[in-house]
């Protein structure tokens, strides 16, 4: 793991209007390091998130993705949004598109990959999220474990170095978390840099390097899974660690 | 919120895939068959309640009342063979069909040239033909763009002539179907993509362009076709500068583009609106650019979902064609007129039009059952 960050947020805020969401939220995120984010419902966990690849625009502090600085400009945009990945609480995979083609879409057209090779770099990925068989279904034919694996599949397709997850399992039904959350795991041991905004502890324990807990717009705390699973600093903390464990 | 236990997450096995409950075991059992199959179904769908038998009772009355007087009127008692011409129609009480056969190249080709009708003919047919062709899906390709652009170079040249030995008619002389299809076939053609640019400016976060868009959108569906034809051949022509003129066939042509798009926009914008943003967001999360998430995310679904309400603008233009013959254009339904105009023949006016109702029936009627079945055919893989 080298030092440099691949991604920083220094003192990043956001408003919805009047309403402040993001609040000198700061995160540094080495290469292959597994970040895992948690917090209350509605305290900006996913905006967070979604700052890192412009699909929100912050309104101050900066944000650095691979050195470079996210702005107005448009291609730096699409540079950066090439090489992270990012993955949906609900799929978003395009219904109209078979899943291979949904898989290839990005790479024929964005990085411009010849159709033969686009394909066969989709059907590797879709063997390592083990449904090589459905490539030629539509999404609404496939399970919603399966959908979510197809989505991170696309994602991997455009072969970035960063991967976002926002909350992938939590539409999912119970029994389908493990084939997303096995997916994930086996990524992470391949050295993928992951930032997941997630509630499933017991994923945070296998892989994260770091715990980021938000509350109410603000980063409470950032610890490691050690510290932060056993002896958490902030009373916040603690008291959310108590619900979710207490459910 | 449960958190998975530690072990579980850990053992990183592989996919536990979920299987498809085997049909095996519940054999398969056909629907109950219904004995009097006829009598069944009138039983249950004609007579089922006293509501129910009444309508039918009072259906069978009406068709009872009309259908045989029509049927007397419209082929016992017609008249088919225009060899008597107009007199044996007089004497006859039912229908004059042999109007069809004196008239049917006046009602069809209107002013053109009567000698040279073979041309707008086999025009219409080049037409009619690759719009057959174009509407079978196994055909689709990109060579259809080709034969487009081949067949409207042709028709081209056999309306207007000029070369090749074809003697050369001006568009004032053009009338008839030919009119009729190319107004509406151009202008469907023209303010669809149009109609798109409008619908994605009205939604754009640039307020210029949003602006614009919905301007020109609210101002057009303001006011009926029949000025915005006015405003294109009566007053465009005011701000052009002296000795330059433009066609008014093609000034009718832009003023139906124009107006179509305007109502095309917003059904197209019913689309997009209908899109999930998680659509929009994805796209964007792959790096695609503004125009590749539209073409290639955006549109195709929502243009799937309104497949109904832009046939039925299509549709709507088709017939608002035969408001060009306010700017003195003669299109199928005015050409029709002109024919009657024949002293001998003007009592058959009835049967007239209702040749002309038939032309444009057949064609609307087809656009509707298309795009039933387009909509059909284009569901099938992404049935939910
Ligand atoms: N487009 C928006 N306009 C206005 N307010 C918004 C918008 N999106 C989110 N918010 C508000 O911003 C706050 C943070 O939202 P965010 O989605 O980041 O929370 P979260 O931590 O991801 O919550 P959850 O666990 O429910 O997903 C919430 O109070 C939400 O209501
Ligand atoms: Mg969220």
């Amino acid at each position: 793991m080298s030092d440099s960050p691949v991604v920083e947020l220094i003192d990043v805020q956001k408003w919805y209007g009047a309403f402040h969401v993001l609040k000198d939220v700061s995160l540094s995120v080495a290469k292959g390091e597994k970040v895992v984010v948690c917090g209350p419902s509605g305290s900006g966990k996913s905006t967070m998130i979604r700052c890192i690849n412009r699909l929100e625009e912050h309104q101050g502090g900066r944000i650095v993705v691979n050195g470079v600085e996210l702005a107005d400009d448009l291609k730096a945009i699409e540079l950066i949004r090439r090489d992270v990945g990012m993955v949906f609480q609900s799929f978003n995979l395009f219904p109209h598109l078979t899943v291979l083609e949904n898989l290839t879409l990005a790479p024929l057209w964005v990085k411009r990959v010849p159709k033969r090779e686009a394909e066969a770099i989709a059907m590797q990925y879709l063997e390592r999220v083990r449904i090589p068989e459905q490539a030629h279904k539509y999404p609404g034919q496939l399970s919603g474990g399966q959908q979510q694996r197809v989505a991170i599949a696309r994602a991997l397709c455009l072969k970035p170095s960063i991967m976002l997850f926002d909350e992938p399992t939590s539409a999912l039904d119970p029994e389908m978390v493990k084939e997303v959350l096995d997916v994930m795991i086996e990524l992470a041991g391949e050295g993928m840099t992951m930032i997941c905004v997630t509630h499933e502890m017991g994923f945070a324990r296998a892989v994260a390097d770091k715990m980021v807990f938000m509350a109410e717009g603000r980063v409470v705390e950032v610890a490691t899974p050690a510290q932060f699973f056993t002896n958490p600093k902030s009373e916040r903390t603690r008291q959310f660690q108590g619900q979710i464990i207490g459910h | 919120m449960n958190p998975a236990p530690d072990d579980q997450t850990r053992r990183a096995t592989a996919a536990s895939e979920i299987e498809e409950p085997s049909s095996a075991q519940t054999p398969e059992r056909a629907p109950p068959a219904s004995q009097l199959r006829l009598l069944g179904w009138a039983r249950k769908n004609l007579f089922g309640s006293l509501p129910n038998t009444i309508l039918t009772l009072l259906a069978f009355w009406l068709l009872w009342e009309i259908l045989p007087p029509l049927v007397r009127w419209g082929l016992v008692d017609a008249v088919f063979s225009p060899a008597g011409g107009a007199a044996s129609c007089r004497e006859a009480t039912g229908a004059c069909w042999a109007l069809m056969g004196e008239k049917n190249r006046l009602m069809l080709f209107g002013v053109y040239p009567y000698d040279q009708h073979w041309r707008p003919a086999l025009a219409t047919a080049l037409v009619i033909g690759l719009l057959a062709t174009s509407a079978v899906r196994s055909l689709w390709g990109r060579w259809l763009i080709w034969a487009w652009a081949v067949c409207l170079a042709v028709v081209g040249i056999l309306m207007w002539g000029g070369v090749l030995g074809l003697a050369y008619v001006e568009t004032a002389q053009w009338g008839g179907l030919p009119l009729t299809l190319g107004l509406a076939i151009l202008g469907i053609v023209l303010a669809f993509p149009l109609s798109i640019l409008l619908a994605l400016g009205r939604r754009s976060d640039l307020p210029a362009i949003r602006a614009l868009s919905v301007g020109y959108i609210e101002l057009v569906r303001g006011v009926p076709l029949v000025s915005v034809l006015f405003m294109a051949s009566v007053m465009f022509p005011l701000f052009l500068p002296e000795g330059v003129s433009i066609d008014k066939l093609l000034r009718a042509l832009v003023g139906i583009t124009l107006f179509t798009a305007a109502y095309l926009a917003e059904a197209v914008r019913g689309g997009l609106q209908a899109i999930p943003r998680g659509q929009e967001e994805a796209a964007d999360a792959l790096g695609l650019t503004y125009w590749q998430k539209m073409r290639m995310v955006v549109l195709p679904q929502a243009l799937r979902l309104v497949i109904p309400p832009i046939v039925n603008q299509f549709i709507s233009c088709f017939k608002d064609t035969s408001l060009v013959t306010i700017v003195g254009l003669y299109d199928l339904l005015a050409a029709t007129k002109a024919a009657l105009a024949d002293p001998d023949w003007r009592p058959f006016f009835v049967e007239g039009y209702i040749a002309a109702a038939l032309v444009y029936w057949s064609f609307c009627f087809f656009m509707s059952r298309y795009s039933q079945w387009l909509e059909r055919e284009l569901a099938k893989g992404s049935r939910r």
